[in-house]
């Protein structure tokens, strides 16, 4: 700053605070900088961005399952854009007098006109379109399967519960959009597609035909339903789906990200690399590994080849009508429900046949699916923060529980293949609908016990293996002629792995009534949470104690002792010291620690 | 007045005036009515070696002389389209018992026993015989029109695409993939199992002929789009993207995930 006398000329005043030139800084690096610089005059961008390139993600791959759905939804926004340019949302009837022989002179829609179009004439538009098909399923699959990874590590659990219920939401809107885009080429599958939906809109009782006059405006099909749902699928949903999804990974970055558990890794650190220049080369990358995979497989597998299925007349239906993969568990549902749901009292037909598949399914799925975090933790009684990962056998009734969901949803989602099942394999599909149907109410808890008794079972030999160590293989022979197998122990960094976990206990019920012998208000409730959480906890398998260990490598003779043991009483200590990061990481302190 | 107009009274006048009026309407109808479709003519021979052959092949479920029994159903009257049919695609004999006879690539059969045991079973009762080649030439027709008479009357068991789907209790309706016109054909005329009837009031011979004309478009169609997956649509395409799609990326993500910076 330059320090300007009080008695200058009056221009000199006015200028006595401007900075001093400062010298210019030479090469490329000039230009990069004068740049940012200039940004950064503008926006002060330099702080944020700063602050961003320097934050830290652990390394994992089932960390970049998420990744594969914000990707798939880059691709979808991308191609999307381009058919916009061509695709005409209308019920206009026209006639086809394009180049694909087998329609010619056929009258159609003009939105099925302009998907032919897209397919067949436009340069470049049947990729295109392959592309955003493929990519549409991809992002749900990527949903799932990171909801799936969330679940089972329990990485939903304070303070991420929010962002659970974030997740939750994106995936249900996921699937409407996905309904929305397979319903616009109004192909005779697409159509058939919307009679459905129509038939679900009147099962709804009472005010169901007044639902489905206000969402056709009229009678089916009429002409509102295309543009309509092209203003869904192109503005609405998306706006919303982009919103949800930024507040996603704002909260994903607030929060930082999880870790799994390791030597050196705390509930107060995150250890991996810093975003620029690792995760920016790697995220970066992979963005281009996941176009890439699809547009090889959009351009060697077709996908919805609407031109076989002819334009959509509401008189013919094609056989193995289905819906696209991420709508199959609601379209199995229906065809499980049994016809007799189906009842007329007080002159209104009720169809729960229909109903309680094609509309209560998904709000129920997605109901116990978002409230699910808050009821463990009101099980559990834990309010503290998790950032570390529960590895899925540590906690062998939430990853019974998850298996058991799966197990439900898969039945229903087979069902909605039962014709294809059918003739692909020379099965009766009554016999399969039935076979599905008793499985619907015998898999969920079979998978439940099943996942539950091998995770326990994995805890055991987790236990096994930090105190008998790794069998060698090498046979010992001692001088007085015993034969023994060495056994070795596990080095510091793999046993933490296999011990640093803690294990909950069943809550105790407290008594219930006070001093005077009043019942507690929440009696029944506290109750209710006890005996959930003897569910929960009863079958436990406790990590190895550092007491344990000690008697285990001072004399192998205690340690049979010691296992037979009911586990429990000692207090959990972590055992041995935590190693330290192995490696030269980049550890990123979390806040308020 | 000529010597016709004087003999107009004569006593042998009507019966040539009827003789002249048959043959006229005779020659016209024979002309111009619906010939059977016919291709050949049928001998006494060759209905004593379809009967032979009947016997022989066919008379443990369908009886001696064809009247059926509790394991095949009687043939008179369904034609020699019917045997045709059901002999030239390989499901007849049956070689056990089953909701369904499926169709096999290795017929049993030449084409003259074929034809033998069909002139024997139209022997027995009148029925379709088997179609003129006119109206099962696929090229002649119009796949368009075809494709839309299929949607409304086919599809909804064979698909759109002809790929074929389930019926009830194991029963299916086949694919239509590569099928000669012939047979497609035969198969609307006779409706055999669990396939409806569509006869020439139903759907005319050349709107079958439409449908002919369509189906082999879709043989002949080149998988514009790459791989078919079947013709069985969102059921293989979300197959695919489980095993293949998530496999890739799952692939691809332990392989940056290993990768150390």
């Amino acid at each position: 700053m330059s320090t300007a006398a009080h008695n200058a000329s009056g221009a000199e005043r006015l200028r006595a605070n401007d900075p001093e030139h400062e010298a210019p800084v030479g090469g490329g690096l000039r230009k990069v900088g004068g740049v940012a610089g200039w940004v950064d005059d503008r926006t002060g961008a330099a702080k944020g961005v700063g602050y961003l390139m320097k934050k830290v993600f652990p390394d994992h791959w089932s960390f970049m399952l998420g990744e594969v759905a914000m990707y798939s939804m880059i691709i979808c926004l991308v191609t999307g854009a381009f058919l916009t340019f061509w695709f005409v949302p209308s019920a206009g009837q026209v006639v086809y007098d394009g180049s694909y022989l087998p329609l010619k002179g056929v009258t159609m829609s003009e939105a099925y006109r302009s998907t032919l179009d897209i397919s067949f004439d436009i340069r470049g538009g049947l990729i295109i379109r392959q592309i955003h098909h493929w990519a549409a399923l991809l992002f749900i699959v990527a949903i799932n399967v990171h909801m799936m990874r969330v679940f089972f590590t329990g990485a939903f659990r304070k303070p991420r519960e929010l962002n659970w219920v974030l997740g939750a939401q994106l995936s249900m809107l996921a699937l409407v959009e996905g309904f929305a885009g397979y319903s616009l080429p109004d192909d005779l599958l697409s159509g058939t597609g919307l009679r459905a939906a129509e038939g679900f809109m009147r099962s709804v009782p009472v005010v169901g035909s007044y639902l489905s006059y206000f969402v056709f405006n009229g009678p089916f099909p009429g002409e509102s339903i295309i543009p309509r749902l092209y203003a869904v699928h192109v503005l609405l949903l998306p706006a919303i789906l982009v919103g949800l999804f930024t507040a996603h990974i704002v909260l994903v970055a607030v929060q930082k990200h999880t870790q799994y558990p390791g030597p050196g890794r705390t509930n107060d650190n995150v250890v991996g690399f810093p975003v620029m220049p690792v995760y920016a080369a790697k995220a970066g990358g992979f963005f281009f590994i996941v176009f890439g995979v699809v547009a090889l497989m959009s351009a060697l597998v077709t996908i919805n080849p609407i031109w076989a299925y002819g334009p959509y007349d509401p008189s013919p239906v094609t056989a193995g009508s289905q819906p696209d993969w991420y709508m199959g568990f609601a379209d199995g549902a229906l065809r499980l429900l049994p016809g007799f749901l189906e009842f007329t009292a007080f002159g209104f037909t009720f169809s729960f046949n229909v109903m309680i598949g094609a509309i209560l399914l998904i709000p129920i799925m997605y109901g116990l699916i978002t409230l699910y975090p808050f009821l463990e933790e009101w099980v559990t009684g834990d309010k503290r923060e998790h950032h570390l990962l529960d590895r899925p056998r540590n906690n062998p009734t939430r990853t019974g529980i998850g298996m058991a969901g799966i197990a439900s949803y898969c039945v229903l989602m087979f069902a909605a293949g039962n014709d294809i099942m059918a003739i692909k394999l020379h099965l009766s599909i009554n016999d399969i609908t039935n076979m599905l149907r008793l499985l619907f109410f015998v898999a969920p808890p079979v998978v439940f016990w099943v996942t539950k008794r091998i995770c326990l079972s994995l805890q055991r030999r987790d236990r096994d293996l930090v105190l008998h160590g790794r069998e060698t293989g090498r046979i010992v022979r001692t001088a007085e002629g015993r034969f023994y197998e060495q056994h070795e122990p596990l080095d510091p960094y793999t046993r933490w792995h296999l011990v640093q976990h803690e294990q909950h206990r069943p809550l105790e019920l407290e008594s219930g009534v006070d001093e005077n012998g009043v019942a507690a208000p929440n009696a029944r409730s506290q109750r209710l949470r006890a005996k959930l959480s003897r569910f929960y906890f009863n079958d436990r398998v406790e990590p190895v104690t550092p007491a344990e260990l000690e008697a285990a490598h001072h004399d192998g003779h205690h340690v049979e002792a010691i296992e037979h043991q009911e586990p429990g009483g000692a207090p959990l200590v972590e055992v041995g010291s935590a190693p330290a990061g192995e490696n030269p990481d980049t550890t990123e302190q979390r806040p308020g620690h | 007045m000529n010597a016709l107009a004087a003999r107009r009274r004569h006593p042998a006048a009507i019966a040539l005036l009827i003789l002249v009026g048959l043959l006229v309407t005779g020659a016209a109808y024979a002309a111009l009515a619906p010939k059977p479709a016919q291709a050949s003519t049928v001998s006494a021979d060759q209905v004593q070696q379809g009967k032979k052959l009947f016997q022989a092949n066919c008379s443990t479920c369908h009886g001696l002389q064809a009247e059926g029994s509790k394991d095949g159903p009687s043939l008179a009257g369904v034609g020699a389209a019917s045997v045709d049919f059901q002999v030239g695609t390989g499901r007849m004999p049956m070689t056990r018992p089953d909701v369904q006879a499926p169709r096999k690539e290795k017929v049993v059969f030449s084409e003259e026993e074929i034809a033998a045991m069909g002139a024997y079973v139209a022997s027995l009762a009148p029925g379709p015989a088997v179609p003129d080649q006119e109206f099962t030439d696929g090229s002649k027709g119009d796949p368009a029109k075809g494709g839309e008479l299929f949607r409304v009357n086919c599809a909804m068991c064979h698909n759109a695409s002809g790929a074929g789907g389930a019926l009830t209790r194991g029963k299916y309706a086949p694919s239509l993939h590569n099928v000669s016109g012939k047979h497609i054909y035969e198969a609307m005329l006779t409706g055999p199992q669990s396939m409806p009837v569509f006869n020439d009031n139903n759907i005319t011979p050349e709107s079958k002929r439409d449908i002919v004309a369509f189906l082999h478009s879709v043989d002949k169609q080149q998988n514009v789009g790459g791989m078919a997956l079947g013709r069985l649509g969102p059921v293989s395409e979300g197959l695919f993207i489980w095993v293949f799609g998530l496999g890739i990326m799952i692939g691809f993500a332990v392989w940056l995930g290993q990768k150390s910076a």
